[in-house]
């Protein structure tokens, strides 16, 4: 019977496809071919989930777009029907990217001021000096060189920690406790563990401001602490969730960004032999939709009775939206397996959307297009110094990327 | 054409103001956009249209007069 076997992916019987699906073996940057093959049969699919029950997945960017903006879908992992990414992930709350508004509206808009387009810009000529820094590293250093921890790693690791108010000298601490917490088939003790770790020392960290404020966002969400607009716990949530944000997803863009780019050498050559901004803002664009490396799907429960294209979607049921998938729907975005950086890409969801769409995304933005504006034209010889087939995807992780990228030049 | 904006809803995503600068622009306290120009120059129209295609929480709309 099929309740008596082990995994989703394993049960005949069912016909319903395990997810999420395995991407194909030297095709690293496409989505699942289950995957695309859901979104040529129709707008919706049924989906197993680790706990064994079937969940709709939305293969279409206008409907994931829809129901991303509708109030009656929950972004709380309480709620029931939720679609629960891996065992016990419902214990380890990072904050208001899983609550729902107006808890959500009023968390958010305490630290949504730093990340205005002005703000942001103010720390372009910083983020390049510090880009231009690791490269000067980089270059004076060995050859081959893993440009994860030579470049993608640290810049956005060293920013977020200057807006932060965070001591980058932990950042092997931090580091380590994110990537356990992101990663799927981490045990729920390990995860559970690291989560602690991080409130913890988010916690402390805090407690230090108190007596010693600085200019720094934590120190903004202490003073909110003292005046009782916001708990304790809640800041310390808040913290783990724009440090752990802040690091990771940018970090894998950079990294996978320049795989993509060095396995499409035209493309690479537009970049390499451009300092037009409007070309590189651009290509930043397309290169968040083709790659699009927040992958699990976006997660949903229905509070309330939805229609879907056509199809009745009821008030406890849980709804997965890949933003992968939405990205290549040909609808949206003509030939959308190509790398094609002139593209106007703009309207991707490699960010999500709705009233949770990324909050850190101008300055994810404005990291990738000073990298992009960098590192190929100052190493215009950059190449792969490894078998793209023996890389280490992060096939395990909620943000996809590679754990190591070797180059020379 | 007149440009409105539901600040309620806004998430501060700053979309809007990368689309059309000389439309929108954000508060200094919190990021929440708003409209500096409410009847903009037709050759404006196209950015605040992609503005209100982009934007994540459909708080912007373009309505006639
Ligand atoms: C290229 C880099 C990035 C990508 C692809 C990315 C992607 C995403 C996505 C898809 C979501 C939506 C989650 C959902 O709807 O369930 C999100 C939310 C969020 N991101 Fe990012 N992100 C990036 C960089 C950053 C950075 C640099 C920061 C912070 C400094 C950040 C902070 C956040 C926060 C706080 C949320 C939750 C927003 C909310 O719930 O209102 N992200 N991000
Ligand atoms: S695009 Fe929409 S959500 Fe984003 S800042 Fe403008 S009005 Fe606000």
């Amino acid at each position: 019977m099929a309740d008596t076997l082990t995994g989703a992916e394993h049960d005949p019987a069912a016909r319903v496809p395990g997810f999420p699906m395995p991407r194909a073996a030297g095709c690293p940057f496409d989505p699942p071919p289950a995957l695309t093959a859901a979104q040529q049969e129709g707008p919706l699919a049924r989906v197993r989930l680790w706990d064994g029950k079937d969940y709709w997945l939305l293969t279409r960017y206008a409907d994931q777009r829809a129901v991303l903006l509708d109030p009656r879908v929950s972004a709380d992992l309480t709620s029931p029907g939720y679609p629960l990414q891996a065992p016990g992930s419902g214990k380890n709350d990072i904050g208001f990217i899983l609550m729902d508004d107006p808890e959500h509206a009023r968390l958010r808009r305490m630290v949504t001021a730093p990340f205005a387009i002005k703000r942001v810009e103010a720390l372009r000529p910083a983020v390049q000096t510090i880009a231009d820094d690791l490269v000067d590293a980089m270059l004076a250093g060995p050859k081959p060189v893993d440009l994860v921890q030579a470049l993608a790693l640290p810049l956005p690791s060293l920013v977020i920690c200057a807006l932060l108010g965070v001591p980058y000298d932990d950042h092997d601490f931090f580091q380590e406790n994110s990537r356990i917490l992101i990663k799927r088939d981490a045990a729920v003790e390990e995860r559970t563990a690291a989560h602690g770790e991080l409130i913890g020392y988010l916690d402390e960290l805090m407690g230090e401001k108190m007596t010693h404020p600085g200019d720094d966002l934590l120190s903004g969400l202490v003073a909110r602490v003292e005046s009782g607009e916001l708990s304790r716990l809640d800041a310390a949530q808040m913290g783990v969730l724009l440090l752990l944000a802040g690091h990771e997803t940018t970090a894998n863009m950079i990294a996978l960004g320049t795989l993509a780019l060095l396995e499409h050498p035209a493309q690479l050559a537009l970049l390499r032999d451009t300092d037009d901004p409007k070309l590189i803002a651009s290509a930043v664009e397309e290169l968040l939709r083709y790659l699009s490396i927040v992958h699990g799907g976006r997660r949903r429960a229905v509070l309330a009775d939805i229609e879907v294209a056509g199809q009745l979607i009821r008030a406890g049921e849980g709804v997965i939206l890949p933003n992968d998938l939405a990205n290549r729907d040909p609808e949206a975005f003509p030939d959308p397996d190509r790398l094609d950086l002139t593209r106007d890409a703009r309207r991707h969801v490699a960010f999500g959307f709705g009233v949770h769409q990324c909050l850190g995304q101008p300055l994810a933005r404005m990291e990738l297009q000073v990298v992009c504006g960098t590192l190929y034209r100052r190493v215009p010889g950059l190449r792969l110094a490894a078998d793209i087939a023996e890389l280490p995807f992060k096939h395990d992780g909620s943000v996809y990327g590679v754990y190591e990228l070797p180059v020379t030049w | 054409m007149r440009v409105e904006l539901d600040e309620p809803k806004c998430v501060a995503s700053g979309q809007c103001v990368l689309t059309a600068p000389e439309v929108f622009d954000q508060r200094d306290e919190d990021g929440i956009a708003f409209v500096t120009d409410e009847e903009p120059a037709p050759d404006s129209l196209d950015a605040v249209r992609e503005a209100v295609a982009i934007c994540p929480a459909a708080a912007i709309r373009l309505t006639e007069r």
